[in-house]
């Protein structure tokens, strides 16, 4: 399932605007999505939209934030959010309690983890086995500057529209995303969630003493999932940009819908 | 059908062959070494079952993290409990002098203990942490006797599996297994800070159990079954708080 035995073609992986693409040397690149890709990515959409939704169900049930070791409603909160509460002991201000949705959300989210830790498993050993990272996310060293950072940034900035060929590729920018979101994102989500939980910690203890006690731990949970949820909406809005049909295309058949050449 | 696609269609059936062949052999492995709860029906129990079955490996001989007596909570947090039904109210009023565990299943010498008695035997502490599901938490010094000590005063049988535990306030009980039962930090709790249990944390009796969340913590604790399979209590997914929605196995 090596994404480099599917259709090919050559364009320029430097950025999306034509007054960069001069400056970096031209490479080639595979474009067309591999089925494994296709199928993990699609998993791991279900299984983060689930993690989402349980994991704003349960925060509902503690809609307060703590720094250290200890926190409850004795203690004072690092912040708060500005929501009820579906627990009578959490003081929010309203007036009334939402209903406890505690339990579906809690076993929802707990087997959407095991299933987005297993793909994103099978991904990573499969993207390291097949060159995935290195040729389609890891950026050329010569696009590794200030200035080829700077043009992919100013032709956003001027809504320049990608040649065709081009936008088929990830510019420095999607790939250090991509890779930011892959490589420290997710690994820090599973992290700060695997430490708040007793038995885990009681066998790893350092996974949550590194982090600065439970309540540090659920306060970075909190923080890098929206971190991802961000990276999602940004993600959606530029395939929306690029073209929302051809891109699903892409991603469901593996199909990009522009000049191929067979291998 | 070119040669490519047959291989293709021929590694996949293969594959999938074996992928169901060793999800079976792991299945029926996983059930001889007990890393199946009871609760693992339902849609559910995918998540339920991998989450026991691993750490249930990981865990067998780890240690809760115990913290210095200056990191214990200046106030333990005391959560909302329904109000008290009337056999704890009569009890409470007589100090808890007649309060009685009883502990039976299958051990050799069933037995009911005062809490005089369990007071009577080397008692324990450990400063650790209580944490909700709701994601709260406190430290705390919990003092008592460990459940291990218990067990083999009334002398389980090999053939146990699980413990079941009981609060006075009806429809609250939960069940742990042995590797939990008999673990050193499981304790029959009756003191915390240095007094007694008040009353609002679990007093005169809890079942403490830190590497699991809050809940599996049962308050009011009066009797205890030791059986080899949950299927006879309550519903049968092992506790009453798979039965409201909850995991039987809280260790996450």
């Amino acid at each position: 399932m090596s994404a480099s035995r599917g259709t090919i073609f050559r364009v320029s992986d430097s950025a999306c605007i034509p007054s960069a693409a001069s400056a970096v040397p031209t490479t080639t690149v595979t474009s067309q999505h591999s089925a494994l890709v296709r199928v993990t990515h699609w998993i791991t959409t279900l299984c983060f939209l689930a993690l989402v939704v349980s994991g704003a169900e349960i925060v509902i049930s503690h809609p307060r934030f703590y720094w250290g070791e200890t926190g409850n409603v004795l203690t004072t909160p690092l912040f708060k959010l500005p929501i009820p509460s579906s627990r009578a002991l959490v003081p929010t201000g309203y007036g009334y309690v939402l209903p406890d949705q505690n339990g579906w959300s809690r076993a929802l989210h707990f087997q959407s983890a095991w299933v987005v830790v297993l793909t994103g498993l099978l991904y990573v050993i499969s993207g390291l086995f097949t060159g995935h990272f290195r040729k389609d996310l890891l950026p050329a060293k010569a696009t590794l500057s200030w200035r080829s950072s700077w043009a992919v940034i100013a032709g956003h900035l001027r809504f320049k529209r990608p040649s065709e060929a081009q936008a088929w590729s990830y510019n420095v920018l999607q790939r250090l995303a991509y890779l930011f979101v892959i490589f420290i994102l997710f690994p820090l989500v599973i992290w700060t969630g695997l430490a708040m939980s007793p038995a885990f910690v009681s066998a790893f203890p350092a996974t949550v003493i590194l982090l600065g006690g439970r309540q540090s731990a659920r306060t970075l949970h909190f923080f890098v999932s929206l971190a991802l949820l961000l990276f999602l909406l940004v993600h959606v809005a530029m395939v929306c940009l690029a073209g929302f049909r051809s891109r699903m295309r892409a991603m469901i058949t593996g199909q990009t819908g522009v000049r191929t050449e067979r291998t | 059908m070119t040669v490519l696609s047959r291989r293709k269609l021929i590694t996949t059936g293969l594959a999938t062959a074996a992928g169901i062949s060793g999800l079976g052999v792991a299945a029926s492995l996983a059930e001889r070494y007990g890393l199946v709860p009871p609760d693992h029906g339902g849609i559910y129990g995918l998540g339920e079952t991998l989450t026991y079955a691993s750490q249930r490996l990981l865990t067998r001989h780890s240690f809760a993290r115990e913290f210095s007596p200056s990191q214990i909570s200046k106030r333990p947090l005391e959560n909302e409990i329904a109000p008290f039904g009337e056999p704890f109210k009569r009890l409470q009023a007589g100090g808890f002098a007649d309060w009685r565990l009883t502990v039976d299943g299958m051990v050799d010498r069933p037995a009911s203990f005062s809490l005089a008695q369990l007071k009577s035997y080397p008692s324990r502490s450990q400063i650790t942490e209580l944490s909700c599901e709701e994601g709260w938490t406190y430290i705390a010094e919990w003092i008592g006797v460990p459940l291990s000590q218990v067990l083999d005063l009334v002398g389980t049988q090999p053939h146990a599996r699980y413990v079941v535990y009981f609060s006075i306030e009806p429809d609250w009980w939960e069940s742990i297994d042995m590797a939990d039962a008999m673990h050193p930090q499981t304790f029959l709790t009756y003191g915390m800070n240095g007094n007694d249990l008040p009353p609002g944390n679990g007093g005169p009796l809890r079942l403490r159990l830190p590497r699991q969340l809050g809940y599996k913590s049962v308050k009011f604790i009066t009797h205890l079954t030791v059986t080899d399979n949950l299927k006879k209590f309550g519903k049968g997914l092992g506790s009453a708080s798979p039965e409201g929605g909850y995991a039987w196995y809280a260790g996450i």
